[in-house]
C-alpha cells in the first residue's frame, strides 16, 4: 500500500521519523498499561491472579517490542524515503478534518443533520458535484437512514434540535 | 434414527408451506439488510422483530427469526469484501483476501465464493446436527475453563507468525490488542482496570469500534492518499460471474471440508465462529501451495474463513437448544424468544418438542438454500455499488461507520474513538504494523484471559490442568505444533535438504 | 399478513400517533410520544434481559402501549454503563432500567459513581430466588450431605460456580463459607446459563443458580436442587421434574444453613421524570402482571411475585441497599477508597 509513497519520494516527512513516532506512541501506550496495572495490583490474590497481572506483562512486552523496533529503525541505514508527499497528506487531511468536525458536532446537532452536511460538503468540495445534485443526495441519505433505523428497526440514534422541532 | 428421518420429513412439510416459505424469504432479506448495515447486528434485527412473531405459531416464528440470522450471516460478508468493514467479528478474516479481490475488480468472484462457502459450511453443520445431535451435545459438556482456554490458545497459535511484517511489530500490535481488550471491568475480580477514573471507559473498547476505525476509516484514508477512486470499479456486474466462479470452486473441496470440520468443532465447543474463522484462515494459509499469496486476494482466503464461520455459527445453535447456552448475542435473543413461547431449551427440548426442533432443523436446510439463491442473484447489484463515485460513497461509508460505532454502546464518545482508531490504523498500516493480530487480540483476548484465569483458579495455580485429560492435552499440543510450525517446517526441509544433498535448506 | 407489512404499518402508526400527540397537546393522562427504551444493565440472555424482553413482547402483543418498546443492553462495567446512562438522562420520560443486584453491588465493588438515589423508583416486578444446586451424579441427596462433605474436606476442595465477581452469587458463597467454616473456590462465569452448564459438565461442584437458569437441567435429571435461600418454600406446586415441584425443595434454613437471599427485579427511571409518566408505567406494569404470559414466566422461573410501588418500594430498596452494604463489607468486597 505504501509503495506509491516511496515512488514519489522526496517531499513530505520522512518515513523514518514517522516510524519512530509510531514506535514511541506504542511505547507510551505500554507505559500507560503498566502504570494502570500497578494501580490494581499485579500479584496473586484470593481470586487467583489479580486484575493487573496480565495487563502488566502485556504492557512490558509492548515497551520491549517498541524499544526493539526503535533500535532496529536506527540500526538500519536511513533510506530517506518519504512517508507521504505533502500533497498526499493534504488529501488525507481533507477527509480527516471534515470527519473530525462531523464527529464533534454529532452530540449537538444529532447524527442526521451532521451526516447531511458531511455528504453535501464532501460531494461539492471534493467531488465537484453541482449543488443541485449534491443537495438531494445529502438530504435523501440521512432520511433513508432515519426511516431504516429509527422507524423500522427502532434503533435510536443521536438527535438534535431540528429533530426535536419535528417532534421526534 | 428412522423415526428422526420421519420427523425431519415432517419438518420439511411444515417448512414448505407457502406461508412459511414467504416468511423465510422475508427473514432472509431483512437479515441481509441487517448484516449490511453496521450497527444493526443480527441481534438487533431478531430482537426487534421478536414481538411481532408472537402472533405466529412457534415454528413459523422461529423459521422467520432463524432466517434473519442466516441472512445476517450472509450479509456480513458483503461489507467486508466491498468496503473492508467487517460488521461481525467472524467476518474480519474474510476482509484479508476478500477486500483485495474486490480492489482487483473481482468483487463478484469474491462475493460468490463467500456466499457459496457460507452455504456449504452451514449445510455441513446442519447435516451433522441431523445425524449426531445427542452425541454432540454431550461433547460440548466436556468443555471446562481449561478446555475452552486451550481452544483459544489454538486459535491464536494457528494465526500468529502469519504476517510478513517484522516480528516485533506483530508482537507489539497483538499486545496492544490485548491491552485494549483488558480495559474496563475485570470479570474475574469485579474490579475496574485501566480506566483511569474515566466513566466512558468502563465499558471497555468494543471490537466493532476498533475494527470500523482501523479497517473502514483507515482504508478510506489510504484510498484518499492514492487519489479519489475505488480500485474495484472494473467489477463485472452480470450473473455469469457466479457460474464462472462455481466452475472453479469444486477444486477447493479439501479446503472446504477442512474448514467445515474446524467450524463444526469450534461451534460445538463454546468458542464459536470467530476463532473458527481465524483458525481456518491461518491453517489454510500454512497448508495451501499459494499460502505466500494470502492477503493479496486469494480466493482460498475467502473460502476458508467463510466456510468455517458458518459451520460454527450453525453448529452453535445445537448447544443452545440442547443446553440453553447461547453462542452469540443473536442466539441469546433467539433463546429469549423460545422462552416466551414456552419452549424450554434444554436436553428435553428434543424429546418434548419434536415438531418444533425438526421444523427448525428443516428450516436450516431450506433457509440456507433460499438465502444462497437470494444473495447470489444480488451479487451484480452489490458489485455495482463499487461503481458509485468515491466522493459520493466515501461520505456515506463514513456516516455508516459513525452509526455503527454509535450503536455499540449508544455513546457518541465511541464515534470519536472510531475516528482515532481510523487515524491510528492509517499510521500503523503505513508503518508496517499488521492490524489483524490487534483485532484478533481485542476480540478474543479478554475471553482467553478469563478462561485461563478460571482454569488456574480452579487448579490453584497448577499449570498441569492444561494437560489433565486427553481432550485438553490434544488441543494444547495442536496449539504448540501450530505455534512452532515454521520451525518444524524448517526442520523438515532441512532433513529433506540433507537427504536430497544439494537442495538448499530453506 | 406478512411481517414486513406489519413492521411498516407499525412504523406508520407510530409516526401518526407521534404527530397527533404533538399537535393536540393531551389534557388527559400522560402518554409516551417516542419509543420507550428499556435499559438492561446486563448481557443478552441473562435473567434481567429475559424479563425485559418478555415484557417487551407482552406489551406489544397486548397493545399496552401506543409506542413501541425497545430493549437495549448496556452491560459494560458490571452494568455501570447502563446505570450511568439512566443517571445522566435527567427528565427523560421514555427511559426505564430493569435492575438486578448490581444496582447495589456495582457501585460498592467498583466505585462507579451511581446509586439508586440518583434514579426514580417505579415498581418492583418480582423477586428472584436462589437455589443451591449440585450435579445429580454426585452422592449428595440433601443439603446436609453436601455441607458435611465440605466440612470434612480441607479448604478450597470445593468449587462454586457463579455469575460475575463480587455480585449476588459470590455474596451467597461467602455466606456459605461462613456457615461451613471452609473456604470454597469461587469461579466466576459471564452468565447464569453458562454457570449451570459448567455444573452439568462437572467442572464445578455446586452453583446458586436462579430457578429459571437451571430448571431445564433439573427436569432432564442432570442437576439436583438441595435447598432454596428463602425464609419459606416456593409457592409453585406443579410437578416439574418427575414427581418433584418447586414446592418440594426445602429451605436452606431448615437444613441448617441460615442464609436468605432474594434479588430485586424492578424498574427505575432517570431522575427528574414527571409523576404522570411514573404513574403511566406503573399502570402498564399492572396490566402486564395480569397477562397469562407473565404468569407463565413467573411460574417457570419460580419467582416470588411481590409487587411494590411508591414509598413501599423506595423503603424496600433502601433497606436492601443497607443489607448489601453489610454483606459486601463483611465479605471484603468494598472498593478501596483511593479509587
Amino acid at each position: 500500500m505504501s509503495e506509491s509513497a516511496h515512488e514519489t519520494g522526496g517531499a513530505g516527512p520522512s518515513h523514518r521519523s514517522v516510524e519512530a513516532g509510531v514506535a514511541i506512541v506504542v511505547g507510551v501506550l505500554g507505559l500507560i498499561t503498566v502504570y494502570g496495572s500497578l494501580k490494581v495490583g499485579t500479584g496473586w490474590g484470593d481470586e487467583g491472579p489479580k486484575a493487573g497481572f496480565f495487563p502488566f506483562y502485556i504492557g512490558l512486552i509492548i515497551i520491549i517490542s517498541s524499544v526493539v523496533n526503535l533500535f532496529q529503525l536506527f540500526a538500519t541505514k536511513n533510506d530517506n524515503t518519504a512517508f507521504a508527499t505533502w500533497e498526499q497528506i493534504y488529501k488525507v487531511l481533507t477527509v480527516v478534518i471534515p470527519t473530525a468536525i462531523y464527529v464533534a458536532i454529532i452530540p449537538f446537532s444529532g447524527i442526521y443533520v451532521a451526516s447531511a452536511l458531511l455528504i453535501g460538503i464532501f460531494m461539492v468540495w471534493l467531488g465537484k458535484y453541482k449543488v443541485v445534485v449534491a443537495l438531494p443526495t445529502a438530504i435523501a441519505v440521512p432520511i433513508f437512514f432515519f426511516v431504516t433505523f429509527e422507524r423500522w428497526f427502532l434503533v435510536p440514534l443521536p438527535k438534535g434540535p431540528i429533530e426535536k422541532l419535528l417532534g421526534f | 434414527m428412522f423415526e428422526d428421518i420421519g420427523n425431519l420429513m415432517h419438518g420439511f412439510a411444515v417448512v414448505l408451506q407457502p406461508q412459511n416459505l414467504l416468511l423465510m424469504v422475508v427473514g432472509i432479506v431483512l437479515g441481509v439488510i441487517v448484516g449490511v448495515l453496521p450497527g444493526l447486528g443480527g441481534a438487533n434485527g431478531v430482537a426487534i422483530l421478536l414481538p411481532l412473531t408472537f402472533s405466529m405459531s412457534p415454528t413459523s416464528a422461529i423459521i422467520m427469526l432463524s432466517c434473519i440470522y442466516w441472512g445476517a450471516l450472509f450479509g456480513g460478508a458483503i461489507t467486508s469484501i466491498l468496503f473492508n468493514i467487517p460488521g461481525e467479528p467472524w467476518s474480519v478474516a474474510t476482509t484479508f483476501d476478500g477486500y483485495p479481490m474486490a480492489q482487483q475488480g473481482k468483487a463478484g468472484e469474491a462475493l460468490t465464493a463467500a456466499f457459496t462457502s457460507s452455504f456449504v459450511g452451514a449445510l455441513f453443520a446442519v447435516i451433522m446436527i441431523t445425524l449426531v445431535a445427542p452425541l454432540v451435545a454431550s461433547f460440548a459438556l466436556r468443555f471446562g475453563p481449561a478446555e475452552i482456554f486451550s481452544v483459544y490458545f489454538l486459535a491464536f497459535c494457528s494465526f500468529v507468525g502469519l504476517s510478513k511484517e517484522p516480528p516485533f511489530k506483530t508482537v507489539a500490535s497483538m499486545m496492544i490488542g490485548f491491552a485494549l481488550g483488558a480495559v474496563g471491568l475485570d470479570q474475574m475480580t469485579g474490579q475496574l482496570r485501566l480506566t483511569f477514573g474515566s466513566e466512558t471507559l468502563i465499558g471497555g473498547f468494543d471490537f466493532l469500534i476498533a475494527v470500523i476505525g482501523l479497517f473502514g476509516i483507515g482504508e478510506i484514508l489510504l484510498t484518499m492518499e492514492e487519489g479519489l477512486s475505488f480500485r474495484g470499479k472494473s467489477a463485472k456486474i452480470d450473473l455469469k460471474v457466479v457460474l464462472k466462479t462455481w466452475k472453479e470452486l469444486p477444486r477447493y473441496w479439501l479446503l472446504s471440508l477442512r474448514s467445515c470440520l474446524i467450524g463444526c468443532w469450534m461451534g460445538i465447543s463454546p468458542a464459536g465462529a470467530t476463532p473458527a474463522s481465524f483458525m481456518s484462515y491461518g491453517i489454510a494459509k500454512r497448508i495451501s501451495k499459494r499460502g505466500a499469496h494470502f492477503g493479496k486476494g486469494e480466493i482460498e482466503g475467502v473460502i476458508a474463513p467463510e466456510t468455517a464461520a458458518h459451520a460454527a455459527g450453525t453448529a452453535a445453535l445445537l448447544p443452545m437448544l440442547a443446553l440453553g447456552v447461547p453462542g452469540s448475542p443473536t442466539a441469546a435473543v433467539l433463546l429469549g424468544g423460545l422462552l416466551i413461547w414456552g419452549l424450554q431449551p434444554g436436553p428435553l427440548l428434543f424429546v418434548e418438542q419434536t415438531e418444533f426442533v425438526w421444523g427448525l432443523i428443516a428450516s436450516m436446510y431450506m433457509g440456507n438454500l433460499v438465502g444462497l439463491i437470494v444473495v447470489l442473484t444480488c451479487v451484480p447489484l452489490f458489485a455495482a455499488i463499487l461503481r458509485i463515485p468515491f466522493s459520493v460513497i466515501a461520505p456515506i461509508i463514513l456516516v455508516l461507520c459513525a452509526i455503527g460505532a454509535y450503536t455499540v454502546h449508544n455513546n457518541t464518545f465511541d464515534v470519536v474513538m472510531m475516528l482515532v482508531f481510523g487515524v491510528v490504523g492509517y499510521f500503523m498500516k503505513k508503518a508496517n504494523y499488521p492490524l489483524a493480530p490487534l483485532v484478533l487480540a481485542i476480540v478474543l483476548g479478554d475471553k482467553a484471559e478469563v478462561s485461563l484465569r478460571q482454569a488456574l483458579l480452579g487448579s490453584q495455580g497448577n499449570l498441569g490442568v492444561f494437560f489433565s485429560n486427553a481432550l485438553v492435552s490434544t488441543v494444547m499440543t495442536l496449539g504448540l505444533i501450530a505455534l512452532f510450525w515454521p520451525i518444524i517446517q524448517n526442520g523438515i526441509s532441512r532433513v529433506r535438504g540433507a537427504l536430497g544433498a544439494s537442495r538448499p535448506a530453506q | 399478513m406478512s411481517a414486513t407489512s406489519k413492521v411498516l404499518t407499525f412504523g406508520v402508526a407510530a409516526c401518526v400517533s407521534g404527530a397527533i400527540a404533538l399537535s393536540i397537546t393531551p389534557a388527559k393522562a400522560w402518554e409516551p410520544t417516542h419509543p420507550i427504551e428499556i435499559i438492561v444493565p446486563a448481557g443478552t440472555g441473562g435473567g434481567a434481559d429475559q424479563m425485559a424482553r418478555t415484557m417487551q413482547g407482552i406489551i406489544t402483543k397486548h397493545n399496552l402501549s401506543k409506542q413501541p418498546v425497545v430493549v437495549i443492553n448496556k452491560a459494560g462495567g458490571a452494568g455501570g454503563e447502563g446505570f450511568l446512562d439512566v443517571k445522566n438522562s435527567k427528565g427523560n420520560d421514555h427511559k426505564l432500567i430493569i435492575t438486578l443486584s448490581n444496582l447495589f453491588t456495582t457501585p460498592m465493588a467498583t466505585g462507579i459513581p451511581f446509586s439508586w438515589k440518583d434514579m426514580t423508583p417505579v415498581a418492583m416486578m418480582a423477586l428472584d430466588e436462589f437455589i443451591l444446586w449440585t450435579n445429580a451424579e454426585k452422592p449428595y441427596k440433601t443439603t446436609k450431605d453436601y455441607i458435611d462433605a465440605i466440612k470434612a474436606a480441607p479448604d478450597n476442595s470445593f468449587k462454586m460456580g457463579g455469575t460475575g465477581s463480587k455480585q449476588e452469587d459470590q455474596i451467597i458463597t461467602v455466606a456459605l463459607q461462613k456457615a461451613t467454616g471452609k473456604k470454597m473456590i469461587y469461579i466466576p462465569q459471564a452468565g447464569g446459563g453458562a454457570v449451570a452448564v459448567q455444573l452439568v459438565g462437572n467442572h464445578v461442584d455446586s452453583t446458586v443458580n436462579n430457578p429459571i437458569e437451571a430448571v431445564a437441567h433439573w427436569r432432564a435429571g442432570k442437576l439436583n436442587p438441595l435447598c432454596v435461600f428463602d425464609s419459606k418454600k416456593l409457592d409453585y406446586k406443579e410437578k416439574i421434574a418427575g414427581d418433584k415441584s418447586w414446592n418440594d425443595i426445602p429451605t436452606c434454613k431448615s437444613a441448617g444453613l441460615n442464609i436468605e437471599y432474594l434479588m430485586l427485579r424492578g424498574y427505575f427511571m432517570p431522575p427528574g421524570v414527571s409523576k404522570d409518566a411514573v404513574a403511566y408505567y406503573v399502570d402498564m406494569f399492572k396490566k402486564v402482571r395480569e397477562t397469562p404470559e407473565w404468569q407463565k414466566l413467573m411460574s417457570d422461573g419460580a419467582f416470588n411475585t411481590t409487587f411494590m410501588i411508591g414509598d413501599e418500594y423506595t423503603k424496600w430498596v433502601a433497606a436492601n441497599e443497607k443489607l448489601h452494604e453489610d454483606l459486601m463489607k463483611e465479605a471484603g468486597f468494598l472498593a478501596p477508597k483511593s479509587n
